[in-house]
């Protein structure tokens, strides 16, 4: 057994080899984050008193969610054989909509936790961030996660293990998060099988950007890991994408909580703050170096965090417009990810397409948005992004079904994506039933082991956002997992559908679809529709058309009725707290042409339902 | 015609009873009405939210027996309270016993109530005096003895003529009592109306107009008939949230205030409120009127509303909890508001334009005169009234009369 380490290695004097590199990698709540509470409790960087389930998920939507959005970094001593080292950690998200969070993380690492739940076995994610992993080339140490778990079955998992990576099913580690069973043999293994970092102390400085944070207090906060030489505090930076410098006001470690240190050395990890405002400024996988003795060349930096998804954001009162500009502004010092332009619905107002990674992502912001800036908010339905080309050979990328072009087209490209789904083999039958629906193609099959499948689709961005992976739960009875990245883009039979009132446009509810799928939606959209805008004084028709021709329709009888027939002495004080009310309920309607359209309406129109949030979880 | 069961929420009501100042502001000039309420019952039917009680729902606690002499008791109450607030008395133009069913008391507790706030108040030389009925709680005899103790108006609670349709209700009256009941209060020398009730599940168009026409052959001198209203927290509305019974309709109701109110005119009966029809304007309940028009009335008895220049106040709904305050010669009200300007020009416009008489259309914000060719435009209003400065419903308009009121109010 390792003795918690008597003395820290210091930082900016820490011989790279007594440093290991390493993140905790999983699919979605396999333990990551309560593994790593063991570990800052074990190593003694956090109190008794102040730990807490989850330490490191400190956003309340993390805490509430029970899930983890932003990597954390963590430096940690750990004594083996009389000899302290030092540790960094990286808890990484296991949603895939935050993959890109993972990757980031990973290129800080020599090596990485590959964590898999004891009672549920490899699902999806595992194998896509083992993937990212090995791209990587990392180390990997497998690790079986919550044996203390009744359900668990230890030997039936590692032997899956054993059989993905390679090794021997007795060399997969089993841990229990919760008991802390195991985590100091994990530590202990951390250190003799992680290679050190190697770097060289005398070249310029070189530190990859992997995380850049705004904080309101101390402005951005950079995480960096440095590869070559050595940073110093009060030195001039420069960030090798843009030869922009900056001032080295503080730079320190995460131990968990920040520690300014005197420098931060060769395979070290740690964070830099320079007074920039804009996370853009310091930018995820940038080269930092020094002003006075530049590097010549940078490290490799990671592809931008590409949205996927676009919805238009809404404030229900019109007059919060502001609000929502400033709101979303903050929100991206924070959140690279996020993309947005102002626009303009006839039946909305004013307000802004926003880009997400995926539909989480979304509804995580939307959320924020509306707790922290106390807004109330519409989102459109979501769409993906089109690529539409004229025959005048013009292209346009369209992210707002309003702004499809209603010219001649020539062609319409749409994102696809390179699915990964791991189930029971008794479910592939319903599985591939469901991909074809969904206009996929079969890419390969493979068995992980004698009753569990992966099996590979090519399917449209756009069938697999929204509703694919509830109905994917439903059809594997909670079994089935999915994983997936983009994968180019393919020409396809699309078409807009409009949805009309009384004859007139309602631009919100305009959507994209592939043609088979026009009709289903016209009808969907007419029917949710019809009951959910009250009768008016004159008969409402509701169409769906694509250009003009009118797929489906309903109607919405005049109403007949609209008197309380009693109305005496005693009803006069009741009738008018009915009426104000009504007169309230007045100003929350958005008039379509002469229709008086709750705003209710709006949102239950568009919210499909795997935006609620019961169903966030994948 | 009675309170609602549910009280609003308003401000406390102090004990001693005692009137904002504005309540006096120019009361000599204005009309005084009564309302006594009598909240027993001897069944509850499914459909009502009325603050009354059948005997087991009572047990034993305030007794109907005494009843009578508690309302006395309010009634010296009050006089006292108004005489206090600068109140001036005023003879009562109009007085109405609702419920519950104000026949289950002795014909002569009714009179001694009466009497009893005669003698506070006196009696307006042609007064209305209208007693509610459920046609198998009257007699000859009780209600000779209501006209001689100075009754001259009863009012039926019919609802219907179709058995099915009664069934439904909860109505416990043979259809044949009606006709009968009528033939009686007209022995009397009573003025006679008849109250309906349309769209009760499984009525069709025939059933009601059966029931119309059945009304019409007693010839009543008004009839009041009421879309079925689903009352939260009634026995018909579990009934409906089960799916024992099914929904009510408002299409259906349209259709069927559509057929009686051309029937009731081809007989000679003509609207003058949306629920409301009068052989002759002199036949019109002045009482109800008093409410629509705004004026002045106290209303004597548990969970009563009262409204006098501008403030509105409710008595504790309990009979019991009614009698105890009494008892302590303190005042039954539960809680009261105190109406602002502007609040009681809202409840002028929504009462005022449920009326056959109209609204004056120069008393309109110009924002409601604004709406006002919208209305015309969309068949709502009267155009030819409208034309000679009163806003008048149409047909269509009574329909949508709440639509109307929206418009007016904007
Ligand atoms: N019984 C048992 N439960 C555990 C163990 N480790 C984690 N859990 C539970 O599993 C759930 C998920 O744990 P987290 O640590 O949040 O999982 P995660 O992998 O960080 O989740 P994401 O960050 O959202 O991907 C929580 O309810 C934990 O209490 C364990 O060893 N045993
Ligand atoms: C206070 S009630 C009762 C009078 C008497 N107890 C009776 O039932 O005949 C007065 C009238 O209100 C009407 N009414 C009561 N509840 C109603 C409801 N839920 N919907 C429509 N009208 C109702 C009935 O027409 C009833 O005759
Ligand atoms: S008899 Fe009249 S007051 Fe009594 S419960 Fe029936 S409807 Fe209501
Ligand atoms: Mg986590």
């Amino acid at each position: 057994m390792s003795p918690k380490a008597r003395t820290a290695p210091v930082p900016a004097a820490t011989d790279p080899a007594i440093i290991r590199n390493f993140c905790i990698i999983a699919h979605i709540d396999h333990g990551k984050s309560t593994l790593a509470d063991r570990m800052l409790q074990l190593t003694g960087v956090v109190e008794p008193r102040d730990m807490k389930a989850q330490y490191l998920d400190r956003m309340d939507i993390e805490r509430e969610r029970g899930i983890t959005i932003k990597s954390q970094a963590v430096r940690i001593p750990w004594e083996v054989d009389g000899t302290a080292y030092c540790l960094n950690m990286i808890d990484t998200p296991g949603h895939v909509d935050f993959t890109y969070e993972v990757s980031r993380s990973l290129a800080a690492c020599e090596g990485a936790i590959l964590l898999v739940d004891a009672a549920q076995g490899i699902e999806a994610q595992t194998l896509a961030n083992l993937y990212l992993a090995m791209e990587n080339n990392l180390t990997i140490i497998p690790v079986l996660n919550k044996i203390d778990l009744p359900a668990a079955q230890p030997e039936k998992y590692a032997a899956e293990l054993a059989n993905l990576i390679g090794g021997k099913p007795e060399d997969v580690l089993k841990v229990s998060g919760k008991t802390g069973m195991g985590v100091e043999e994990l530590l202990d293994q951390i250190v003799r099988e992680l290679p050190a970092p190697v770097g060289n102390p005398d070249a310029p400085a070189r530190a990859m950007i992997f995380d850049s944070v705004y904080d309101t207090y101390r402005g951005v906060v950079t995480y960096v890991r440095v590869v070559d030489g050595k940073l110093s505090p009060r030195e001039k930076i420069q960030m090798m994408s843009t030869r922009a410098t900056h001032e080295l006001l503080e730079i320190g470690v995460s131990s968990p909580e920040p520690v300014p240190s005197k420098g931060l050395g060769v395979g070290e990890v740690g964070y830099l703050i320079t007074g920039v405002k804009d996370v853009r400024q310091s930018k995820v996988g940038d080269t930092v170096t020094t002003f006075l003795k530049p590097a010549a060349e940078s490290l490799g930096g990671y592809q931008d965090a590409k949205p996927m998804v676009f919805s238009g954001l809404y404030p229900l009162d019109g007059t919060d417009y502001p609000v929502l500009r400033d709101a979303l502004e903050k929100l991206m010092l924070n959140d690279a990810a996020l993309v947005y332009e102002p626009e303009t619905s006839a039946a909305l107002g004013f307000g802004f397409r926003v880009g997400f990674l995926g539909l989480l992502h979304l509804e995580i912001t939307r959320e924020r948005l509306e707790r922290e800036y106390k807004l109330d908010l519409i989102s459109t339905a979501p769409n993906v992004e089109y690529e539409v080309t004229l025959e005048d050979k013009k292209v346009i990328q369209v992210t707002n079904p309003s702004e499809y072009p209603t010219g001649k087209i020539a062609e319409v490209r749409e994102p696809m994506v390179a699915a990964t789904i791991l189930a029971p083999n008794e479910f592939v039958g319903a599985i591939m039933e469901l991909c074809q629906s969904r206009r996929g193609i079969m890419g390969g099959m493979d068995y992980l082991s004698e009753d569990r499948v992966e099996i590979r689709y090519r399917l449209p961005l756009a069938e697999i956002v929204f509703d694919f992976f509830d109905i994917l739960k439903s059809k594997t009875r909670g079994y089935g997992s999915l994983d997936w990245k983009a994968d180019g883009e393919q020409v396809a039979d699309l078409v807009k559908v409009d949805i009309m009132l009384q004859g007139e446009q309602v631009d919100a509810f305009s959507a994209i679809t592939h043609r088979d799928k026009a009709y289903a939606y016209g009808v969907m959209m007419t029917g949710k529709l019809r009951e959910l805008i009250p009768r008016q004084q004159f008969e409402v028709p509701i169409q769906a058309a694509i250009g003009a021709r009118i797929i489906a329709r309903e109607n919405i009888r005049a109403i007949r009725k609209d008197v309380l027939a009693k109305c005496y002495g005693g009803d006069i004080s009741r009738k008018r707290k009915l009426l104000e009310k009504q007169k309230e309920g007045k100003k929350r309607m958005k008039m379509v042409g002469r229709v008086e359209v709750p705003q209710e309406a709006f949102i239950a129109a568009l919210s499909s339902d795997d935006t609620s949030k019961d169903k966030s979880k994948k | 015609m009675t309170p609602p069961s549910t009280l609003p929420l308003g401000d406390p009501a102090p004990a001693d009873g005692l009137l904002p100042a504005q309540a006096a502001d120019g009361a000599a000039g204005r009309r005084f009405s009564l309302y006594a309420h009598i909240p027993f019952c001897a069944v509850r039917c499914g459909y009502c939210d009325f603050n009354t009680y059948t005997a087991t729902e009572l047990g034993g606690g305030a007794s109907q027996a005494a009843y009578a002499a508690t309302a006395v008791k309010e009634i010296t109450f009050a006089a006292r309270a108004l005489d206090l607030s600068g109140v001036p008395a005023r003879p009562m133009g109009t007085v109405f016993f609702g419920g519950g069913t104000p026949t289950l008391l002795p014909a002569g507790d009714l009179t001694a109530i009466l009497a009893a706030a005669v003698d506070q108040w006196g009696l307006a030389a042609d007064a209305e005096v209208t007693t509610e009925a459920n046609p198998d709680s009257v007699t000859a005899d009780s209600l000779r003895e209501l006209a001689d103790g100075g009754f001259t108006r009863v009012s039926f609670g019919m609802q219907s003529a179709v058995p099915h349709v009664l069934k439904v209700l909860d109505r416990t009256h043979n259809p044949q009592r009606v006709p009968q009941a009528v033939a009686w209060a007209r022995e009397a020398g009573l003025n006679v109306s008849v109250d309906l009730i349309y769209g009760t599940p499984g009525e069709s168009m025939a059933d009601w107009e059966t029931s119309v026409r059945a009304a019409l052959s007693y010839e009543p001198d008004h009839i009041s008939a009421y879309s079925l209203i689903v009352e939260e927290g009634t026995k018909l509305a579990a009934q409906i949230r089960r799916g024992q019974v099914p929904d009510i309709d408002d299409d259906d109701h349209a259709a069927k205030y559509e057929l009686a109110d051309a029937l009731f005119a081809e007989a000679g009966l003509h609207w003058y409120e949306v629920s409301n029809w009068a052989r002759t304007p002199a036949d019109a309940c002045r009482h109800n009127l008093a409410y629509w028009r705004g004026d002045d009335w106290w209303g004597v008895g548990p969970g009563a509303h009262s409204h006098v220049g501008g403030v509105r106040w409710w008595n504790v709904k309990h009979p019991t909890a009614y009698a105890g305050r009494l008892e302590q010669g303190l005042s039954p009200a539960a809680g009261r508001e105190t109406l602002d300007p502007a609040t009681r020009d809202v409840e002028r416009i929504m009462l005022g334009s449920r009326l056959a008489e109209g609204l004056a259309v120069e008393t309109l914000t110009p924002a409601g005169r604004a709406a006002v060719a919208g209305l015309i435009a969309a068949e709502l209003v009267d155009p030819r009234a409208a034309f000679a400065g009163t806003l008048v419903l149409t047909l269509k308009g009574r329909l949508l009369g709440d639509a109307v009121t929206r418009a007016l109010l904007d």
